[in-house]
């Protein structure tokens, strides 16, 4: 039941975009947001979209499941929308009835807004769907490792999500479980008001915790059997080395960061966001 | 032969302490004396609270005796320099086959000591696939954990130890939480360690049935040593293993009821085919 | 009329599709008032999606459950009341335990059924009597005690419910053999008192052997078969090709008959066996 969520959405491929080392998809990724941000017109936006045209079809994702995970999103995006619409001013009024007043400008901006909005979730779940949640936090460990020269505790952090995410479904199992043993006692979770449905909740969680405590004492016990002691030496089997895929990927964001600055300049009569 | 592990005068209690912390002091140890050889497949056997378990964390030194030494591999586990050496030669798999998986992927799993030692990558990958295919989990390695079955989960623990190519295999309960199917998977790999690899593999259970197949059986009882021999010989103490709440195979119980009857059986039948021979072989020579 | 009955019993998962799966298949039941149920069947066999069919945990996709002539999904709404009725221990119920006290944690199932506070506790000191739990330990915490105890908590709390069936997972999954006899002689006493049913859910054919009147053996998500332990162990080949493990003494017995000796190939007791054997021999062969 529970079991069926996934984080983040992975689906393992072996395209030119799964292969790219998860650093430079975590800083290509990173510099595609800030473009996004950094774009002044629509001509910027345009070149933004036409990236992530380019660079979807390479990752050979289903795009049926693509745009199913994107659903989500489309209230914020309307209403995004909507707000620009309604309170942003400009010379050419299109409606005026009472205080309402939509504006040329003002549905111009929804536009733009609402395809700034797409563009950042498409871009960043294209990171989250051809990268597995622990690559991710390898790739973000040996991303920020060179920080712990000042003490910040890269090696510990990273530990922690992956430890977090290979619990994850174990918990969930869990929950499932307690939750039958409880009704099986006739506890019920389905009735009642707010406040009489979160104290049904005790029941699952004292159980939830106790066991993950456990759990915790368990694995630091068996880690350190394993001759842990923190991240002081540690090598990695799997090496993280950058390859031609990665100059590519480089280069293509290279081109279409260009692309937008000039857009900006090229563009700077048109309608500015 | 060298002793692996090596206790002398090995008390342990809970509690104690000093001023405001001091708390009754409840034993668990008492003045053992408990050596493994190398190359043995040792059974330690005991019901729940003996002191089994206990006994067994002093083997890589999760505890440190409250009297008495433990020496690992000529180690002396109470001094804390040699603590990942000490680790590094004798492995211990637990209980719960969850509690004891690190990371998502069951080949990362199997690296996670080998990281810690700060092994070369590519070593750590030759040993990983090595020590996955000594538990036939080669083609399960890119799974995630809870894809797993309990007896496969055991398994992937087993081969994370073997990868660190330790002298000894210390298993507390290893198959306590298991189905029977996973029960078979983890005994018949953890003897392969013993007769392929010719690896130490001290075993703490108390399931006599696993006790039946090892070299030797030690019946720990009251934080003392009971019983020290082959399970022939252990078991052929029918009466005083039930007194202290240990089962004892049928076959044996059989015997053993058919000598209390007056026949003349041997005291050390363990397994069905034994059985079988010895009743078959009294009722010959009783001429029927 | 039965306490229990289904008819064309079944539950099949993702149904429709390429990954359709028939966890139970056509499950025909008939349990009498006042049966010891030991049910058996190998890991995936079905036997755990039957059992929580039958308080209504799970929603049959197919087919019917009766309680005491009654069909519990007509009124949907009224499910849960089937869980005061049949009362259902899952395996490792200490994992279960929530409450501040004993006490509170055992009444959490008659507070769920509307009990007065006087009805509640008559029931909760009741089952705490048929567990061997004492006043001292009521108003301890439950994670104060030990994982023995904690279990004996937790069955407390659905036997406080005075179920008419009472149905148990595996209830001696991770003890010794001192804590399973304790616990079993306690279900059993718990039967005989109350005189409602038992399903014990088991790998162990001896426990079952032991304490069942009837046996329900599950193979492949259908019921193979539903009749005395004596009876079932007619076939005790086909339950060992099954990948159950019979007896040992039943092998023995097994191995002997194909000898040719006069010994029951079906024996699952080691008094049975005894008794035969002796019968066989005569005086003969017995020590002077």
């Amino acid at each position: 039941m529970l079991k069926d969520i996934t984080i983040g959405q992975f689906f393992p491929g072996d395209s030119p975009i799964h292969r790219l080392d998860p650093r430079t998809k975590i800083v290509l990724t990173t510099i595609y947001v800030v473009m996004l941000f950094a774009a002044r017109n629509p001509l910027s936006l345009l070149v933004g979209v036409v990236f992530l045209v380019v660079v979807y079809p390479l990752s050979r994702l289903p795009m049926s499941l693509v745009l199913r995970s994107l659903r989500p999103i489309v209230p914020i995006v309307l209403l995004t929308a909507v707000l620009n619409m309604f309170f942003i001013d400009g010379e050419v009024k299109l409606v005026e009835w009472h205080f309402i007043s939509i504006s040329q400008r003002g549905v111009m901006m929804a536009v733009l807004m609402a395809v700034r909005i797409i563009c950042l979730i498409a871009g960043t779940s294209l990171l989250t769907y051809t990268t597995s949640p622990i690559t991710l936090t390898d790739g973000i460990e040996r991303l920020f490792s060179p920080l712990k020269k000042i003490k910040v505790p890269v090696h510990e952090v990273a530990m922690m999500m992956t430890i977090a995410l290979r619990f994850i479904p174990t918990l969930v199992e869990e929950t499932d479980k307690i939750m039958s043993a409880q009704k099986a006692r006739g506890a019920d979770m389905e009735s009642g008001g707010v406040m009489q449905r979160i104290r049904a909740l005790v029941p699952i969680l004292i159980p939830l915790f106790v066991s993950a405590f456990r759990r915790a004492d368990d694995l630091a016990l068996a880690m350190e059997c394993r001759c842990y002691h923190g991240g002081e030496g540690r090598t990695r089997m799997r090496q993280m080395k950058l390859g031609a895929v990665d100059v590519w990927g480089s280069l293509l964001m290279a081109l279409c960061f260009g692309g937008i600055i000039a857009a900006n300049i090229l563009g700077a009569g048109m309608v500015q966001l | 032969m060298e002793a692996i592990i090596q206790c002398r005068n090995l008390s342990f209690h809970y509690g104690g302490g000093e001023g405001e912390d001091k708390r009754p002091e409840v034993p668990v140890l008492r003045d053992l004396d408990f050596a493994v050889k190398q190359g043995e497949f040792v059974v330690v056997l005991g019901h729940n609270g003996s002191g089994k378990s206990t006994l067994a964390k002093h083997f890589n030194a999760i505890l440190l005796p409250s009297g008495g030494t433990v020496y690992v591999g000529g180690l002396n586990t109470a001094d804390e320099e040699s603590l990942l050496q000490i680790r590094s030669h004798v492995g211990m798999v637990f209980q719960n086959p969850d509690n004891q998986i690190v990371a998502t992927v069951v080949e990362e799993d199997v690296a996670f000591a080998l990281e810690n030692m700060g092994v070369e990558p590519l070593e750590i990958r030759r040993r990983v696939d090595d020590a996955l295919r000594a538990v036939d989990m080669y083609d399960l390695r890119l799974h995630a954990p809870h894809q797993l079955s309990g007896g496969q989960k055991q398994r992937v623990a087993i081969a994370g130890i073997i990868a660190m190519r330790p002298d000894c295999i210390v298993l507390d309960e290893p198959t306590a939480m298991l189905d029977p199917r996973g029960r078979g998977e983890v005994l018949d790999t953890i003897r392969q360690m013993n007769r392929d690899f010719g690896m130490t593999i001290v075993l703490i259970t108390h399931y006599m049935d696993e006790a039946a197949r090892a070299d030797r059986v030690v019946v720990i009882e009251n934080g003392k040593i009971l019983l020290d021999g082959a399970p022939g010989d252990v078991f052929s103490h029918v009466d005083l293993l039930k007194e202290v709440g240990l089962d004892v195979p049928q076959s044996t119980q059989l015997c053993h009821e058919l000598m209390r009857a007056g026949y003349d059986l041997p005291r050390d039948v363990i397994s069905t085919g034994q059985c079988i021979e010895e009743i078959s072989r009294l009722v010959e020579r009783v001429g029927k | 009329m039965p306490i229990i009955k289904t008819t064309g019993l079944s539950h099949t998962y993702s149904g429709g599709t390429v990954f359709e799966k028939a966890a139970i298949e056509d499950v025909d039941l008939h349990i009498e008032r006042g049966e010891y149920v030991g049910v058996i069947g190998h890991t995936g066999s079905g036997k755990s999606t039957l059992v929580q069919h039958l308080n209504g945990l799970l929603k049959p996709t197919d087919g019917k459950v009766y309680i005491d002539g009654v069909d519990i999904w007509a009124e949907p709404k009224k499910i849960r009341d089937i869980r005061f009725q049949v009362g259902l221990v899952f395996q490792y119920p200490e994992y279960q335990l929530f409450e501040e006290t004993v006490y509170r944690d055992i009444a959490f199932g008659p507070k769920n059924m509307g009990l007065s506070e006087d009805e509640v506790d008559k029931q909760v000191r009741q089952a705490a009597a048929f567990v061997g739990l004492r006043d001292r330990h009521m108003e301890k915490s439950p994670f104060e005690l030990s994982g023995g105890q904690k279990r004996r908590v937790a069955i407390a709390g659905v036997i406080a419910m005075n179920p008419k069936v009472l149905i148990l997972d595996e209830p001696t999954a991770g003890l010794d053999p001192r804590g399973r006899d304790k616990i079993l002689g306690e279900i059993r006493e718990y039967h005989q008192q109350q005189e409602n049913t038992v399903l014990l859910v088991s790998h162990s054919m001896e426990d079952i052997a032991r304490y069942a009147t009837k046996v329900l053996v599950m193979n492949k998500s259908k019921v193979f078969l539903y009749d005395t332990v004596e009876a079932v162990f007619n076939h005790a080949a086909e339950i060992e090709q099954m990948g159950l493990a019979v007896p040992q003494i039943t092998k023995i017995c097994m191995g002997l008959a194909e000898r040719g000796y006069p010994i029951s190939p079906n024996t699952y007791t080691v008094e049975d066996a005894k008794r035969q054997l002796t019968e066989f021999l005569g005086g003969k062969g017995r020590g002077e």
